[in-house]
Parts: structure tokens; sequence; C-alpha cells
């Protein structure tokens, strides 16, 4: 029991790392679909991290020790994001860290991420650091109003759990869950750095957010960053699925063929997120930088909006 | 002196007392800087540490008291030492165990007060604080308390020569007695009609509902004051850039939680059965200061005030939790008013390690640099390695980033919050949810202060050249911070421990000893009937082994080749540290979204200026709606006074004969009847 329960934890942190840049390609081709172009092959994201792996790293002169580990820290944070979000089965690790503490170790590579990004002291660092933060604690309490709201049904803060409940429900829809599913979908814009908050195609500097503070890697360092960026799509689209389309996982005292069906159920999710992303992404226009806290305090508000429904309906 | 390890209290009185000596003997030589930092202030955190042994060893064991016949003839001291005190006084002993050993490195010659005499002011401080921990009635209280604000004022202002610091200790002065005043005026109530003053009295007595009420409002207007909650927070951002670096840490680390402490003993030991609407104000008042003090850190300029910001947030998360453990225990649920307190402490004795090795680091920083200003600091990453990497643990865990200790507590907070909405109140069960979104807010905010604090000091390019000459701190220094950095990874990685001691105390205070949950050890469940959980020390261990396995693959697939060239910057060749943001530029946004809280005033360039000049000032707002007013109201009533006092002895003689005539008559006037 406990060694297939490591075996499951391993095999689903592995599927997280090669899953997520596939999960990154199939967005950009959907886009690419979408609006008319050519699409590059799905497989890309894969052939430009292979590709950064074998340059030789520059670095700036003034960089230090932090800057350096930075790319391991942000990367080492999101595949344990990925162990403990239930994206196929429930895991041993997913007791080490319930919803909030989740939250709270994207907050870890993000600032971690923005304190690299201020290291050199570069003009496009500093203030794609600025933008990333204050991105940041807007995205933040609007995740944590989502989760509440879930929690709230589900008594519970832990994810298996909440997907256990409401996987299991006996109402077919919850009004709450529609409000904090449109704010979860904001949130998730703008945390991965998708249109209308940030555009991941820029080339453009001065309207970077993400990409700005990225600026001064390169090779290995940006090969991890760009990878640990595809894993906290994944991450992000796998807690959608945990709150939202919680069937499919496998739950602990299942047996093998769950996980058999886990898997492909997991690859249909992600093909219609991905999809979706992409539609959302097709449909709106970068908003200028100044407008981004207003669309964050709607997230925020429907969140908020979210949590008063089911505070009136009880549902 | 045989110990008793049954009855630590004499223990813990002998230590406050060598802390008294210690600084007694400071006055032996006052202007010897070796004296007082070579051989004092070491001994002092020496005395810390076995206060807080001392304390940690009476956690588990039942309260005992002691009457003191010191102070006036028919007012010994009573003094009782429980589960709470001890807490507080193992925050209290640990904490300062660090803050002195990096001041025993920091104080110089010739900055202000003579260093014996500081030795004097800061040990007299470190004893009041265990007093007030220690005191059993009113009066030893307010002694503790009294000679805890005075010693704190004269450190405030030990570079008294400075206008501006002479200001800001009198705006300290002033709230501490405010509060005092209050505080005195609660006691007053407290003893419900038995004229005896003794905190055994006071929980005997049993008040009206009306007088309960005023004796709360009045504890939490004379703590409140104490704590910084706003409105009464104005001293903290004035008398922490003021005082010398420890000072600051410990005033800001342990003076302000005492507050939190003296709320607690009155509230749930002294009242007994609080009311639960009582616990909304705190409620309020704690959420508001948060907001608000996080909201303010992110515009300051200026470290040391970024921070008293800050401790205004924290306290206000502290008394968020101490007012929902209010809202829970009056309604009944008492596991979840011992959780919401459990919350509160724990955030206190957090803050008491995090925030002092902030203000250390800060010290550090000005001795090297002397300069409090983040406009003209940035890239002492490479120039005080030690400092830096120190202070980053600080500032991690005060940002609420798990594995550290800021999140925990934070955690407990928002889970405690979660079940607010059981709480059968109408309204109120829907109110207290939304509630934590403003918990939630106040954390995310306290990120980005955090990040533009380290990101402007330590990171980046240097702001002035002479940076380039900043050398790191001593090794006394680096001691005294590595405990206190140590301390927050210690609490961070093993709260179900911490929780669980919490749980004693809080229960015992509460009157009810929550069922320990079944949980390995690694993981921290606070609530037994609940799936939730949460285990640090697992998630850090895979954490760093997929960093470790993530480096080795990397090396040994590829390569580990690295060279260094000047900074890319999008191709522009000639970056200057200039052009890097600037502490005014990373607070925009805040200022920007925040708006109506500030009192901005812009200063800036017209095209044609040939010194262009931009200035902006972010002003409290409060101290022109509150302030300004209550300021000019206390002249007006000065000058009314006047009237009566024209400074001619004739017309003092004439009052002194009214007076008596005055007397005679009411005598005459009673006389006969008796």
């Amino acid at each position: 029991m406990e060694r297939t329960a490591i075996l499951t934890q391993l095999l689903e942190m592995g599927a997280a790392v090669a899953l997520a840049p596939l999960f990154l390609g199939w967005v950009t081709q959907c886009r690419a679909w979408l609006q008319n172009r050519s699409a590059p092959p799905v497989w890309l994201p894969y052939r430009a991290i292979r590709k950064l792996f074998h340059k030789d790293a520059v670095l700036a002169q003034d960089a230090s020790p932090l800057f350096r580990i930075a790319p391991y820290v942000v990367f080492g944070t999101m595949v344990v994001a990925a162990a403990i979000i239930p994206s196929m089965s429930t895991l041993p690790l997913n007791r080490a860290a319930d919803a909030i503490a989740l939250v709270g170790l994207f907050a870890t590579a993000r600032v971690f991420m923005s304190l690299a990004a201020m290291d050199v002291g570069t003009a496009f660092g500093t203030f794609g650091a600025r933008r990333e933060m204050m991105v940041g604690f807007l995205a933040e309490p609007a995740l944590l109003m989502v989760i509440f709201v879930a929690s709230l049904i589900s008594q519970s803060t832990a994810l298996p759990v909440i997907s256990e409940a409401l996987a299991t429900q006996a109402l077919g829809l919850y009004p709450s869950l529609a409000f904090t599913a449109v704010a979860f979908t904001l949130v998730l814009l703008a945390e991965n750095a998708r249109i209308p908050v940030d555009n991941p195609a820029t080339h453009l500097e001065l309207t970077m957010i993400h990409e700005a503070m990225l600026l001064e890697y390169s090779a290995r360092h940006l090969a991890l960053m760009e990878w640990a960026a595809a894993l906290k799509l994944f991450n992000y689209a796998c807690i959608g699925f945990a709150l939202f389309l919680p069937w499919g996982l496998a739950t602990g005292a299942a047996g093998p063929q769950a996980l058999a069906l886990a898997i492909p159920a997991l690859l249909a999710k992600l093909a219609v997120a991905g999809l979706g992303i992409a539609v959302i992404e097709t449909l709106s226009a970068k908003l200028r930088v100044f407008r981004v806290p207003e669309f964050l305090a709607a997230a925020f508000l429907f969140a908020v909006l979210g949590m008063l429904v089911h505070q009136l309906l009880g549902a | 002196m045989p110990v008793d390890l049954n009855a630590p209290l004499p223990a813990c009185l002998a230590l406050i007392g060598a802390w008294a000596l210690i600084g007694a003997a400071g006055l032996l030589r006052p202007s010897s800087v070796r004296f007082a930092g070579r051989t004092l202030f070491p001994l002092g955190a020496i005395v810390g540490l076995g206060l807080a042994a001392v304390a940690a060893v009476g956690l588990a064991r039942p309260a005992e008291q002691v009457v003191l016949a010191i102070g006036l003839p028919d007012l010994p001291f009573h003094l009782r030492r429980d589960a709470l005190a001890s807490v507080f006084l193992v925050m209290l002993g640990a904490a300062a165990a660090g803050i002195s050993l990096f001041a025993a490195g920091y104080f110089r010659r010739g900055e202000g007060t003579p260093p014996g005499l500081l030795c004097f002011q800061y040990h007299l401080f470190l004893a009041s604080m265990g007093l007030v921990l220690l005191a059993d009635d009113a009066y030893a209280f307010m002694v503790a308390w009294e000679s805890m604000a005075l010693a704190s004022y004269f450190l405030v202002v030990s570079q008294h020569r400075i206008p501006e610091i002479r200001r800001a200790g009198f705006l300290y002065f002033v709230v501490a007695h405010v509060g005092a005043i209050s505080l005195l005026l609660c006691f007053g109530v407290l003893q419900g009609g038995s004229w005896l003053f003794t905190f055994d009295a006071m929980r005997a007595a049993s008040l009206a509902p009306g007088a309960a009420t005023l004796a709360f409002a009045l504890a939490l207007i004379g703590f409140g004051a104490k704590a910084g909650l706003v409105p009464l927070h104005v001293w903290l951002p004035e008398a922490h850039p003021a005082a010398p670096s420890p000072v600051s840490a410990l005033m800001s680390g342990v003076m302000l939680k005492t507050a939190v402490y003296g709320t607690l003993r009155v509230t749930f030991d002294l009242l007994g059965e609080p009311h639960w609407s009582w616990g909304l104000v705190p409620l309020a008042v704690g959420l508001g200061s948060a907001f608000y003090g996080v909201v303010f850190a992110a515009v300051q300029t200026d470290m040391k005030r970024l921070l008293a910001y800050s401790s205004v947030e924290n306290l206000g998360l502290a008394f968020a939790g101490v007012g929902l453990a209010i809202v829970f225990h009056g309604v009944g649920m008492r596991a979840l008013a011992v959780l919401a307190t459990i919350a509160a402490i724990y955030h206190c004795v957090n803050h008491a390690f995090m925030k002092s090795l902030l203000f250390l680091g800060t010290g550090a920083v000005l001795h090297a640099t002397g300069e409090r200003n983040l406009g003209r600091l940035g890239g002492l990453l490479r120039r005080m390695p030690w400092t830096a990497w120190i202070v980053l643990v600080g500032v991690l865990a005060i940002a609420g980033l798990p594995p550290l200790n800021g999140f925990v507590s934070e955690w407990l907070l928002l889970q405690a919050f979660l079940f607010s909405s059981e709480v059968p109140v109408n309204f109120i069960d829907m109110l207290l949810p939304l509630c934590a979104a403003v918990v939630a807010l106040c954390a995310a905010l306290a990120g980005y202060v955090m990040v533009k604090f380290y990101g402007v000091i330590f990171l980046g390019q240097p702001r002035e050249a002479a940076l380039a000459r900043a050398h790191d701190c001593g090794w006394l220094e680096r001691l005294g911070m590595l405990w206190l950095a140590a301390g927050c990874i210690a609490l961070g990685l093993f709260p179900a421990q911490v929780v669980a001691v919490l749980g004693e105390v809080a229960g015992g205070l509460l009157g009810e000893v929550p069922p320990r949950p079944a949980a390995p050890w690694w993981l921290l469940v606070p609530l037994p009937d609940r799936e939730a959980s949460y285990g640090p020390l697992a998630f850090l261990l895979v954490a760093a082994a997929v960093i470790v396995v993530t480096a080795v693959v990397v090396r040994a697939v590829y390569h580990q080749r690295v060279r260094r060239s000047a900074a890319w910057d999008c191709g522009f060749a000639r970056l200057d540290a200039r052009m890097q943001d600037t502490a005014e530029g990373f607070g925009q946004p805040i200022r920007n979204i925040f708006q109506p809280f500030f009192r901005i005033q812009r200063e800036l360039p017209d095209p044609f200026d040939a010194e262009p000049r931009y200035r902006v000032t972010v002003g409290d707002r409060i101290w022109g709606y509150a302030y300004v007013p209550l300021g000019a109201l206390v002249r007006r009533l000065a000058d009314l006074a006047a009237y009566v006092q024209r400074g001619r002895i004739a017309t003092y003689l004439l009052y002194s004969f009214l007076t008596l005539l005055t007397l005679l008559a009411l005598v005459l006037w009673n006389g006969p009847r008796s």
C-alpha cells in the first residue's frame, strides 16, 4: 500500500512535469488556429526548453547567488505544488498542504521570481517585478476567496476533500460555484500572464510583466523558468478541475483501473481547458497596465458574490 | 538559591531582577563601550535565554502566586505566573536574547546617550516588560506598565539633540499616557465596588453588563494605544525610526505584544465571560489597522517607517484573532475560540522573531551606510552578504510565505475565519467570512511590501557611490540575527508542536482544553473533525529533493558552463543605478489603487525648469482629520485655563482666600448635622 502510494505520487509529479509543456503547446496551437495562423507544432515548448539547456549560461556581472538559485526554487516550488494538487488521484502529499498553503506556495515562487528580477538592477527587471507583485497581491486574495467558497460547501480546505464533496454532491450545480468559476478564470489568466493581463507572445518590453522579469535569464536558468511557467499554468488548470470539474479522480481506495480512467479524464479536461483559454485570449485584447487592478477587482468581487450567494442560498 | 522546577516563578523573578542589576551595573562606568557592550549586554542575553528556558518549563506547570512586600506600605506587589504569562515570558526572553546579542556589538560611543546609561534604560525596559507579564494586581501592573513606557521613552530619545527625535518621543509619551489613563480607569471599573485592586478580587467581582462593557472598551483603548491600532497608531512610525535599532526591535517585537497579552488577560481572565458582540470591535479595528498599516507600509521611503507600519498591520491581525476568539467564545463555540486565540498568540510570537530580525537588519544597514532612506540604498547583498541573507529569512517569514513561520499564524487565522459562517447569529455569520478577504488581502500586500523592502535595500545597483564602502556587521550582531532567524525557521517548520503548547495555554485561559487530534508529528491538524492539515516539513523536504535532483540532472545531462558579461537590459548599453525602480516607484501602484487613503502632495517640474525637481510626499489623513483638530482643541482649552492663571501673586492670594472661605462654609454647613 505504502509503496503504491509513493509510486502514484512520483508518477503524478512526473506526469505533471512532462505534460506541462505539452499543455502550453496545445494552448498556443489552439490560439493559432483560432487566429487563422499556421500553428506551430504542439511539441515546440519541449524543443525550446531542450535548446536552452544546451546553451551556455550568460550571467550579468553583478548577478548574485540569489539570481542563480531562483530558477531552481521556482521550479521546485511548482513541482511540489503539482505533487499536492490532486490532478489524477488523491496522494499522500495532499495532506501536507491544503488549498491555502498552495496559494502560499505560489506566492513563494512569485516572491523569489520578483527578487531575482530586481537583483541585477536593470530598469525592465525592476518594473517587471513591481507589476508582477501588483498583479499578485490582487489575484491572491481573489483566489483565496474562490477556495473559501468551495471550502464552505465542503467544510474543508483540503483539495481532495473538496473535489470529493463536490463530485458526490446531491445538488447538480451550485450557483455560488458559477460565480467563483468566473472569478477563478480571471485569476488564472492574470496569474499565468495570459491576455488580457499580459501577453505571452509580446516582444514589446514596455508592456511586459512576466517576460520582463526573465529578460536577464538565459540558457538553463531561462529553461527552468519557462518550464516552471508551463507547470504553473498546468497547476492552475488542475486546481480548476479539482474545484469545478471534480469528476474522474481516482480516490485513495480505488485500484489501478481507476487510475487508468483518471489519465484520459485528465487529458480530456486539459484539452477542453486549453481550448477555452485560447478562445478567451483570442476574443479579448490586452488591457493597459493601469486597468489590471480593475480586472482583478472584478475577479475578487465575483468571488465575494459567490460567497454571499452561498450564505444566502446555503448552496 | 535552590531552584524548584515545579514552581518557576521565583526563578523568573530572580532573572528579571538580574536584568535590573545588569542595568544598574551599567551606571558604574557609564561611558565605557567595552564594559557595556562586551560584558553587560551579553550577560543580558544569557539572562534572556535563561528566562525563556525557565518560563518554558513553567508552561506545563500550574499557576503560582507570590506576594512581594515592595512598594508602598499597604500595597505589596502581587505576582502570578500562569501559562499565558509563561508564553509571553518565553517570547520576551528568547527575543531579548537575540536583540541583546546584537546590541552588544551595536552601540557605539558618541551616539547620543552614553552606553552605560543606555544599558541601564535598556535592561530596565526588559525587566519592566517581564513584570508587566507577571503582575497580579492593578498597582503592580500600572507601576510596571509605566516604567516600561518611561524606559522606552528615554531609549527613543537617546539622540535627543535632534529636534525630530524629541518630537517623536513626545508624541510617543502622550499616546502612551492616554493609554495608561484609560487602563487606570479600566481597573477602577473592574474592581466592581470591592475597592480591592488585586486581580483575584477582579476575577471574583461580578460586574453589571454595562460596567463590564465599559471596562472592556477602556481596556481596548488602553492596550490599543500601546499596540498602535488605528487611529492610535501615529506614534509608531515616528518613534521606531527615532529609536536606535535594537530598541526599535525590542519595542516592535516585544513591547507591542504586551498589549495583546493585556487584552487577553482582561477579557478572558478578569472579565471572565465576554459578550460575543464585544469581539466585533477588536475584529473591525484590528482588520482596519492591518489594512491601513500595510497600505501605508507600501508607500514609505524610510526603511524603519516601513517596518513600523508593517507592525501596525501585524498587531492588527493579532487583534483580529482576539476579536474572533471573543465572538466564538461568546456564542459558545469553544473549540474555535481556542483556535482563534492560538492564531493570535502564535502571530505575536512569530512577529516577535521576524520583526526584531528585520529591525536589527536595518540597524546593520544603518551602521554600514548611515542611511535610512530607501532611495539612497541598494545592492547591499554584495557588500553585506551576512546581513542580507539572514534578513532574507525574516523578509520571507513576514511576507507570510510557507514554510516559514509568518504563514502558519495566518493559515490558522484563515482557518478560524472559515468556520465563522457557523456563528449562530444572523447577518454576522455572513459578515465574518467576508473578513477573511481582508486578511487575505493584507497577507498578499505584506508580500508586496517585503519585496519592496528587500529589493530596494539589498538588490539591484547601489544608488549612491558611498555604498561601495559599506561593510558587513560584526560577529555579535550576526549571532543575534542568526538566533532570531533560527527562531523564524523553527516556528515555521514545527507548527504542530507549537500549536499543541499554545492549545494548552489558550484552553486554560478560555476554560476548555480542546482534544488533541491524532496526527503524525509532522502534520498540523488544528481541529480534529475537519480535514485541514499543513505539514511544512514534508513539502520542504520534497521541494529540496526536487531542487537537488533538478540541479544534478541538469549538470549531468547538459553542462554547468557560465559566462559573465554586462547586464543585457534589452541591448541598452549605458545602464546606471538611477534607472532602477525607486522606493517611490515601487509604491506607485499602491498609491494609485488606494488613493483615497493618502494625503498626497506633488511637486512636479516644469518642462522649462533649469533644475527640475520632483517631489512627492504621502501623508496620513488621520493626522489631519483627528490629531490636528484635537491639538488645536487642547490649545484652546489651555488658553482658557490661562485666564485663571495670570501669574500675579495678588490673584493667586485671592484664589487661596476664596478657597478657604468656601471650605469654611462647607464645614459650617455640614458641621452641626454630624
